[in-house]
């Protein structure tokens, strides 16, 4: 009883154990990751659900499939992988650190044959005079050798690198670290949304999924603002913005300019620019009407979607208006508005009238000349908000990531060793990876080798 | 703009610097195919001093930046990476004729760049406008020029495999010839891939460092990462499979062209057919 429990137990242990299982889990992970890039996740788009067909919908809702990297089965594949990762260390690991905490101070017959990389040398002086010659001669061309007798036989080694050994299992920690940062990150931190308008300030934020999370602090917008270059691409977003604790700006942390790439941390919590818009309910809009043949001007405030009649009759409607005209009117730049005049007895004119090129709308030759004066419209900021108490710890296993992968494939543990007999010294190396750029550091000390006098 | 015309020159030279190589092939001269490495390190230099000039205009057009922010761009630079990389295998491992199979790669994604698209140089919109753009881009483009290198030298493989599989003495004097060993062939790609793995693993980091820093989000499941954590897999499942026996060889060589074709994929197939974070501006014309 007690051997075949042992033995499941074994079983168990060398199938998590296995590069078998590693390959299966990379395959699996790469072929099932793509499904994720081809379904839309997460909230479904309407269009989407019209054109599925309502089975496919449920297979593919009980599969998970559209919020696949979160499945169970997704998540049960990387806990796999990390127990595959685990225990390959702790089969692997001690077998490592025995080669380098104990090398083979002795080459065997067998081993000697098994190098190609040797070398061989008569001597004649006597063996306790070509000991210390020899062993100064390793320590000086490659590293400080240990000497071992053996057999009435001389061995030295010498070795570099032994630790270059253990890159590949910092590599498979540090996927461990990246793991539990999303973890710690994924429990204690959150993902949020807030808009703010110009003028006023917010103390929640909405999670995911709706939920008011609240900041313990205020947040003032001060002012937002777009730059545009001269092609009408969008340059900068701008959001001045002023944290407030208990009513009060908070030093250094008052009038603090957010542009997409430059967020605001304030207490663990990050702010990024991420989009704006018009807070346009409510607000007016101004334009000057001034007659041609002189005499006062007329000014006017106008909702958007409303009329405004002037003192002659004429009805001014204003369509609608933006504050950045350069994508409807090429050419031109700045606020605008787009308005329906219709003069007492005459059919409906439609023109957009400028802000900033008050020469464009007197060009117009009508008896009245519009202008808009702007609105009192006030910006808002879309901010997206982040709290990753788990992120230094991602940060920490990257970098172990990229130590490692340096270690593993750019650096080797290299080991010499030189045995000592009657009449003869022979030298013998191995690298335990990238053979051939040791092979030509051996032959160089091997020719010097060959040099000696002894 | 001079760029242009410099990039259409090193477009030339990977042209004629691909049929000299082939010549190289056919006739076996060895200074035919000095004279195949010599018209493409001509091409590369061109091509870098046409990059530099790129980013100079960029400035003088007041809307500086490097010149790695668009479709056509990064097309550009992939194609300058991957004969960078060819001159460093000719220069230390002298198989010469692995350019038969590599400058292709370069001229093409050259000639698709200059032929199918919008050459302007256009102002870098706020998203870009950080130094992570640098760091990301050459760190994912020098991965992908490694894994261009390793599909080259597996399809070499490849070839060569199934011609002595077919007809070993009468093939074996012929063409194959001038490839190198299987053994060789086999230790290359492994090489090529081992440049690649971790400069594809620092672009993936870049890109998230790069993430968090403009969304607060270091990971978010966009194809476009998700399909660079698929060539990740891919490589990483080559680089295990070499540690168990059978999978040298054929299957390798496999691996690794699949693993390109992830990359290509990861590229320019998640723009062209999904939709996400990393649309690059208008690339056809």
């Amino acid at each position: 009883m007690a051997t075949t429990e042992r033995s499941f137990v074994e079983t168990v242990w060398d199938f998590f154990c296995s590069l078998k299982l590693t390959l299966f889990l990379l395959i699996s992970l790469a072929l099932t990751s793509i499904i994720g890039t081809v379904l839309p996740q997460g909230q479904l788009p309407p269009e989407y659900v019209a054109q599925i067909s309502p089975t496919k919908l449920q297979i593919y809702t009980k599969l998970g499939f559209f919020d696949m990297y979160h499945s169970w089965w997704f998540i049960s594949l990387l806990y796999i992988f990390s127990l595959n990762l685990i225990s390959c260390s702790i089969k692997r690991l001690p077998h490592v650190f025995k080669f380098v905490s104990e090398p083979t101070l002795v080459l065997t017959e067998s081993a000697r044959n098994a190098y190609s990389l040797r070398r061989e040398i008569s001597v004649s002086g006597p063996t306790e005079k070509c000991r210390e010659s020899l062993a100064a001669f390793l320590g000086a061309e490659f590293s400080s050798p240990v000497v071992t007798e053996h057999n009435g036989e001389l061995h030295l080694f010498s070795q570099k690198s032994a630790w270059s050994r253990l890159g590949v299992y910092v590599v498979h920690l540090s996927i461990l670290v990246i793991f539990v940062g999303a973890i710690i990150g994924s429990l204690s931190g959150y993902k949020g949304f807030v808009s703010i308008v110009e003028g006023t300030s917010i103390n929640t934020v909405e999670g995911r999924n709706g939920n008011q999370i609240p900041l313990g602090f205020e947040v003032l917008c001060e002012k937002f603002s777009v730059d545009f270059y001269a092609t009408g691409a969008p340059k900068e977003f701008r959001s001045i913005l002023t944290v407030l604790e208990n009513g009060k700006p908070v030093p250094g942390y008052s009038q603090v300019k957010v542009i997409v790439n430059h967020p605001l941390t304030y207490k663990g919590i990050t702010f990024y620019q991420s989009s704006y818009g018009q807070a346009s309910e409510g607000s007016e809009h101004y334009i000057t009407v001034t007659p041609r043949s002189g005499g006062a001007p007329e000014k006017i405030a106008v909702h958007e979607g409303a009329a405004v009649t002037l003192s002659d009759g004429t009805m001014v409607k204003l369509l609608e208006a933006t504050q950045e005209v350069r994508q409807f009117a090429p050419g031109f730049s700045g606020p605008a508005a787009r308005i329906e005049v219709t003069r007492k007895g005459a059919t409906p004119q439609t023109f957009i009238i400028f802000k900033d090129f008050p020469e464009m709308n007197a060009q117009r030759g009508d008896a009245l000349i519009f202008g808009y004066d702007g609105t009192n419209a006030r910006m808002y900021t879309g901010l997206q908000v982040a709290k990753d108490p788990g992120v230094w710890v991602v940060w920490l296993g990257c970098t172990l990531m990229v130590i490692g992968l340096y270690i593993a494939f750019f650096m080797s543990h290299k080991r010499i060793w030189l045995i000592i007999s009657k009449g003869h010294a022979r030298i013998y190396g191995n690298a335990s990876k990238n053979q051939a750029a040791f092979e030509m550091q051996f032959d160089t000390i091997a020719e010097k080798f060959q040099q000696l006098k002894i | 703009m001079t760029s242009s015309m410099f990039f259409n020159v090193a477009t030339i030279a990977y042209l004629i610097s691909m049929i000299v190589f082939f010549a190289f092939l056919a006739g076996k001269n060895k200074s035919i195919g000095f004279a195949g490495s010599l018209i493409a390190y001509a091409g590369l230099a061109v091509h870098t001093l046409a990059i530099g000039l790129r980013w100079k205009e960029s400035y003088d057009m007041g809307v500086g930046h490097a010149p790695m922010s668009n479709l056509y761009e990064s097309i550009v630079f992939f194609a300058w990476t991957i004969v960078l990389l060819f001159a460093y295998i000719d220069l230390k491992y002298k198989y010469r004729i692995i350019g038969a199979f590599v400058i292709p790669f370069a001229l093409l994604g050259m000639a698709w760049a200059q032929l199918g698209m919008n050459t302007g140089i256009e102002p870098l919109v706020p998203a870009l406008q950080s130094n992570w753009l640098l760091y990301h881009v050459i760190t994912c483009f020098l991965g992908y020029a490694a894994f261009a290198v390793a599909c080259g030298i597996s399809i070499m493989y490849l070839i060569k495999a199934a011609l002595e599989c077919n007809d070993s003495s009468a093939q074996a004097g012929g063409l194959m010839s001038m490839f190198p060993p299987l053994k060789v062939l086999d230790d290359l790609n492994y090489r090529a891939i081992m440049i690649g793995f971790p400069l594809l693993t620092l672009g993936i980091i870049t890109g998230a460092a790069w993430a968090n820093y403009a969304w607060g989000t270091y990971w978010s499941w966009d194809p476009k990462e998700t399909w660079s954590l698929i060539v990740w897999f891919v490589y990483a499942a080559f680089l295990h499979a070499r540690f168990t026996r059978g999978w040298v060889g054929k299957r390798a060589a496999w691996l690794s062209v699949i693993g390109f074709a992830a990359t290509i994929f990861c590229y320019l197939g998640v723009n062209l057919f999904l939709s996400g974070l990393h649309s690059y501006g208008g690339g056809a014309k």
